[in-house]
């Protein structure tokens, strides 16, 4: 057990799966001797050499058709997107061709390879850096979509992604990258890829996130403890698949729920949360659905983020505003 | 100012058209115009080559009357390219890896898949992908298998797989992907044994090849990714398979990729869904490349040999024939596809809310 960022937690992942499995390949823009823009492939090169941690030429298509193509020969290809706005640029390797690969082929050829991405606002990078994608990315049959909120999540869920045969775009988010430290386990654990975690138990009112806003959510459970009101907060963990069955447990007890994201509102992970609820749970609630997302704009970059992205202060506005209804 | 000019870009430009003549063996008057490659095939050599064209002309005129009276999904019409896929394809060895478009499903089933296969890949059926060859299925994506041949020469190599390459095909069109530079200068940059070809065959669906690009040549694409790349007699299957057998020969001595631009024409429509060429061709367009037809220049030399004749021709087509209308027959008896099996093959593990869908279709289709 050690101390680690978000960031050695995903460091610690790739070396145990690159030590336990010979055909796991990293790849990407500067991963290799630079050991990635953030650190996060650091040391890897040196110690399993340039045949298993390689650098890319500067092409998103082509680092994605590698891992397709690797896949199809037996490897199992770990790429990184050095950025999640340049996933655009490999969106047909993404959901025309990875995620297409177990069913095309009804599992006689698949494609486990996991897509590693940093995102996330507030660290007040260029444009095309930050941008919350999993909306657009959560709408593709036969692709994972896992986006952990701590250290020890980040880890588990990784070491999962890589063991799994399915592609799994795995999002790292930017400001938890240094902002955040837990206890490690040494070694090699998992946490499960369609289970949601319940982070804070609650009879009040179910705040549902993932992501950078679970830590958000956690703030606002402290802040209205101290006036005895009591939330759940439920760390999606992958939002794709959702876990619906933790959240209308949850929403049993509580009757009130919040979902809480980063991402623009329009037709997402949680639109996509507040359907399921009105499928299968609506009668346990006794307040509308609450939501907390972004804007509905471009995603503004640089400073633009303060003023946009929602943060506690919002969350606990429209707890609030559940709770009394 | 200088009076001279610092570059004379003109001089540039007029350079870039300073290109060898397609290689060829045999032209369209059935005259050999390299002797010392006409004299490595044997004359069973010249029948396989003549039987093979035979057999994708006959696949071609069957399948498109399949199509005409609606038993078959989506497909590309291939008269007119005999020469550049059967003489490609025929280089290739069975381990090697076939990364094959829409209109090489020809290649996919010399390379291994039945005909069965073929026509059921067309219906969509999940069956037609589960061929036994070393191939992906048609890729629809223009340039996508350029990117992920890439990835397989890669993995070649990683694997140490000796003799063995990737064929991968992609069209005229194609080459103006961004796809298609990428994948070749992933290859490039990783010396990954892959044989890029393009088939050029004039037109994508209707845009003419000069509306492409301005590249005088399609080969010269894969000059800037420092990958050797050569324009070949697309309706000459002798100077075809030498050409990829050079390249193949080359890149399993442990080369890199290699580049080969086919000159061909695809003599009938794009697809089988209602293009119709008359809309952007002439007859007069047309006539010449008709006259360039793959299978007569051969067939002349054949029987000038002695080596051929008309009636074994139509007994070769009879035969042929029979066949893919067995391989219909056989298509039309595999059992439909099931909503509850599409989902199921989706994911490994179904999802838990998959879990719930696949047993609702399974209660409806066991009704």
């Amino acid at each position: 057990m050690a101390k680690k960022t978000y960031i050695q937690a995903i460091t610690d992942a790739l070396d145990i799966v690159l030590e336990d499995d010979p055909k796991t390949l990293i790849f990407g823009e500067d991963v290799g001797k630079n050991g990635g823009v953030f650190r996060t492939t650091q040391g890897l090169q040196e110690k399993y050499g340039e045949d298993r941690v390689f650098d890319t030429p500067l092409a998103e298509s082509g680092i994605l058709g590698l891992a397709t193509g690797l896949g199809l020969t037996g490897w199992r290809p770990i790429p990184e997107i050095q950025f999640m706005g340049f996933s655009f640029e490999a969106v047909d390797q993404i959901a025309g061709q990875l995620a297409r690969m177990r069913f095309r082929f009804d599992g006689l050829k698949n494609a486990p390879v996991t897509i590693r991405t940093p995102y996330g606002g507030g660290t007040h990078t260029a444009e095309m850096h930050a941008d919350n994608l999993e909306n657009f990315f959560t709408g593709i049959p036969g692709l994972r979509v896992v986006m952990p909120s701590n250290p020890y999540d980040a880890k588990g869920l990784l070491i999962s992604s890589v063991e799994n045969n399915d592609p799994v775009l795995f999002m790292e988010n930017l400001k938890l990258y240094r902002s955040m430290k837990d206890d490690i386990p040494d070694g090699k654990y998992s946490v499960p890829l369609d289970k949601a975690n319940v982070v804070r138990e609650g009879n009040d009112i179910t705040i549902v996130a993932y992501g950078a806003e679970v830590n958000e959510a956690l703030k606002v459970a402290d802040t209205l403890a101290e006036k005895n009101i009591s939330v759940e907060v439920i760390d999606l963990r992958t939002v794709s698949p959702i876990d619906t069955e933790t959240i209308f447990k949850s929403i049993q007890k509580t009757h009130k729920v919040v979902i809480v994201q980063e991402a623009q509102k329009m037709a997402g992970v949680g639109a996509q949360v507040a359907s399921a609820i009105a499928e299968g749970a609506i009668l346990s609630l006794d307040a509308p659905v609450g939501r907390v997302a972004a804007p509905n704009s471009v995603y503004p970059f640089a400073l633009g983020e303060d003023i946009w992205i929602p943060r506690a202060k919002e969350i606990e506005e429209k707890v609030n505003e559940i709770l009394n209804y | 100012m200088a009076n001279k000019p610092i570059v004379d870009f003109e001089a540039i430009k007029n350079d870039l058209s300073n290109v060898s003549k397609p290689i060829q063996v045999l032209n369209e008057n059935a005259e050999i115009t390299d002797q010392e490659v006409f004299d490595t095939f044997s004359d069973d050599d010249l029948v396989e080559f003549m039987k093979k064209m035979v057999w994708e002309r006959a696949l071609h005129d069957q399948t498109m009357n399949f199509s005409r009276q609606g038993r078959m999904g989506f497909y590309a019409p291939t008269a007119g390219e005999e020469a550049s896929e059967m003489g490609t394809v025929l280089a290739m060895k069975k381990q090697d890896y076939l990364l094959p478009a829409y209109r090489d499903v020809p290649q996919l089933i010399q390379h291994g898949a039945t005909v069965t296969e073929a026509y059921l890949w067309s219906r969509g059926h999940v069956v037609g992908n589960k061929f036994k060859a070393r191939s992906m299925m048609p890729q629809i994506i223009i340039g996508a298998a350029y990117v992920e041949a890439a990835g397989v020469g890669l993995g070649i190599k990683k694997n140490k797989e000796e003799d063995t390459i990737a064929f991968t095909y992609t069209g005229d069109g194609g080459t103006s992907q961004g796809d298609s530079y990428e994948g070749m200068n992933f290859a490039g940059a990783y010396q990954a044994p892959v044989l890029f070809i393009v088939q050029n065959n004039g037109f994508a669906i209707s845009t003419p090849r000069v509306k492409q690009t301005a590249a005088p040549t399609l080969a010269q694409k894969a000059v800037a990714a420092g990958i050797p790349s050569v324009q070949v007699d697309g309706m000459d299957i002798l100077a075809c398979y030498a050409v990829a057998k050079a390249a193949r020969d080359y890149m399993v001595a442990g080369n890199g990729p290699v580049m080969i631009e086919t000159l061909t024409y695809r003599f009938g429509a794009h697809s089988s869904a209602g293009d119709d060429p008359k809309r952007y061709r002439t007859k007069d367009q047309e006539q010449p490349w008709f006259e360039k037809d793959p299978l007569i220049r051969l067939r002349k030399v054949l029987e000038d040999k002695g080596l051929w004749s008309e009636e074994q021709e139509d007994k070769l087509i009879d035969e042929y024939k029979a066949s893919f209308k067995e391989a219909i027959k056989e298509a039309d008896s595999v059992a439909p596809d099931k909503v509850s099996d599409m989902l199921k093959r989706t994911f490994e593990i179904p999802t838990p809310e998959m879990k719930q869908e696949i047993d609702k279709f399974e209660a409806k289709e066991s009704k």
